[in-house]
């Protein structure tokens, strides 16, 4: 239980996806300029990732890995090779589910999150964290627990650029750094601050 | 025709360049700059794969459904990137180390999406290629130009060869360790846009309020 937590607080803070790894960007500059888009596409990307990421995890581990396939007479196939296509197929089916379950059963929500999520299939983010998932070779309650508190710290991450490009659009930037310039800027800024993260350990 | 073929080979470079002016392929521009040799090896892999998936998408342009269009992209992009995966594995297996993910993440770099939505759906093959090579070739002029500033200023080399001779192996010049570090590239780039938008001002953005002058009494 102890390592999950540790596992979680790394996640969310020493290892931000966004903001240390750099996944999900092109979303995460071209989608943060208001706070309340932010954080509905923040919480988009939180539940996609709590999903997709254990599902991946599942199949890597049930029918790709070296000796995964032994239950079906397969002992010595090695299908890792197939591993990208798999994940970006999942990711890209959950989505689509996700959001047929959402448009029947909660319709409100659907209304809110409903362009987000055709967005969150090439979101560098998802794949991101399937990939070093597979990577580091977590178990199936880590995967969920990295799942979920990735996609936490993304969020995270996502608001507290919208509210500082809130504040900005006021100020008096020179032209040629207007926009995209001083949003690249910012981020630097803020993934410098989160570097002060890195020293942590639990 | 081999005008407009040209155009679109050359528009991506600068004119209108994947990552200062559409925000595409942001991620791993930031992530694997931090040596010139990386960001090349990098560059190619997304000019291979922007070219031909490209190319693939628009051969079968009028065969796919609209309605798992996406789908079908995603599964001709990642074949590719598959294939670079596994030749950077079997030819240069220390860079893959580097990379890890990130030649995995092409697939969704948005920049090979992105084409493939918004020209390859709509244009002959041969076309489509030719502005995917582009749209690679603008993203790895990026990736070269901050890959060669913070090798250089970070490290004092150029491709693995020695060009400042740093403080540390007794020569003079005390390294900037901040630009190996992955935020620097933020600046560097945010630092470009500003340096293309001061050459080419009709990139810059409109301003959401303007400053209001206030007439002195």
């Amino acid at each position: 239980m102890e390592g999950l937590l540790s596992l979680a607080v790394k996640a969310i803070f020493v290892e931000n996806l966004a903001l240390s790894f750099f996944l999900g960007m092109c979303t995460f500059i071209a989608v943060s300029k208001k706070i309340s888009t932010a954080i509905g596409l923040g919480i988009s990307v939180m539940v996609v990732q709590t999903i997709t990421v254990p599902a991946n995890n599942v199949i890597l581990n049930g029918l790709l890995k070296p000796g995964a396939l032994s239950w079906a007479g397969f002992g010595d196939v090695d299908l890792t090779f197939l591993g990208l296509i798999s994940y970006i197929g999942v990711i890209a089916a959950m989505v689509q589910i996700l959001e047929m379950i959402l448009d029947k059963y909660f319709p409100p929500l659907y209304n809110a999150l409903g362009i987000f999520l055709p967005l969150i299939t090439v979101n560098c983010a998802i794949l991101g964290g399937s990939l070093f998932m597979v990577e580091r070779d977590y178990s199936f309650p880590e995967s969920v627990t990295y799942g979920l508190s990735s996609g936490f710290g993304w969020a995270l991450a996502i608001t507290a650029m919208a509210g500082v490009r809130e504040k900005l659009k006021y100020s008096d930037i020179p032209d040629g750094l207007q926009g995209l310039g001083i949003t690249f800027i910012t981020a630097g800024l803020m993934a410098m601050g989160f570097m002060s993260f890195s020293g942590v350990k639990l | 025709m081999a005008q407009t073929r040209r155009t679109y080979l050359v528009d991506p470079l600068v004119d209108n360049n994947p990552i200062t002016l559409q925000v595409l392929g942001i991620c791993s521009a930031l992530a694997v700059t931090s040596s010139l040799k990386v960001s090349f090896v990098m560059a190619l892999a997304v000019i291979f794969v922007t070219g031909f998936s490209s190319m693939f998408i628009s051969m079968l342009r009028n065969q796919i459904p609209s309605s798992i269009r996406i789908i079908v992209q995603m599964v001709i992009i990642a074949s590719l990137v598959i294939l670079v995966d596994q030749i950077l594995k079997a030819f240069l297996y220390e860079i893959s180390k580097t990379l890890s993910v990130f030649v995995g993440l092409i697939i969704t770099n948005c920049i090979v999406m992105g084409r493939a939505e918004a020209f390859a759906m709509k244009n002959p093959p041969l076309d489509s290629f030719v502005d995917g090579v582009g749209n690679g070739l603008g993203y790895g002029f990026i990736l070269m130009l901050v890959g060669t500033i913070r090798e250089l200023f970070g490290a004092g080399s150029l491709f693995g060869i020695t060009i400042l001779p740093t403080v540390n192996n007794g020569g003079w010049y005390v390294p900037n360790g901040m630009l190996l570090l992955p935020p620097s590239a933020f600046f560097i780039i945010g630092l470009i846009i500003w340096a293309f938008r001061s050459w080419k001002p009709e990139q810059v953005e409109e301003r959401e309020f303007s400053i209001q002058k206030v007439e002195a009494h």
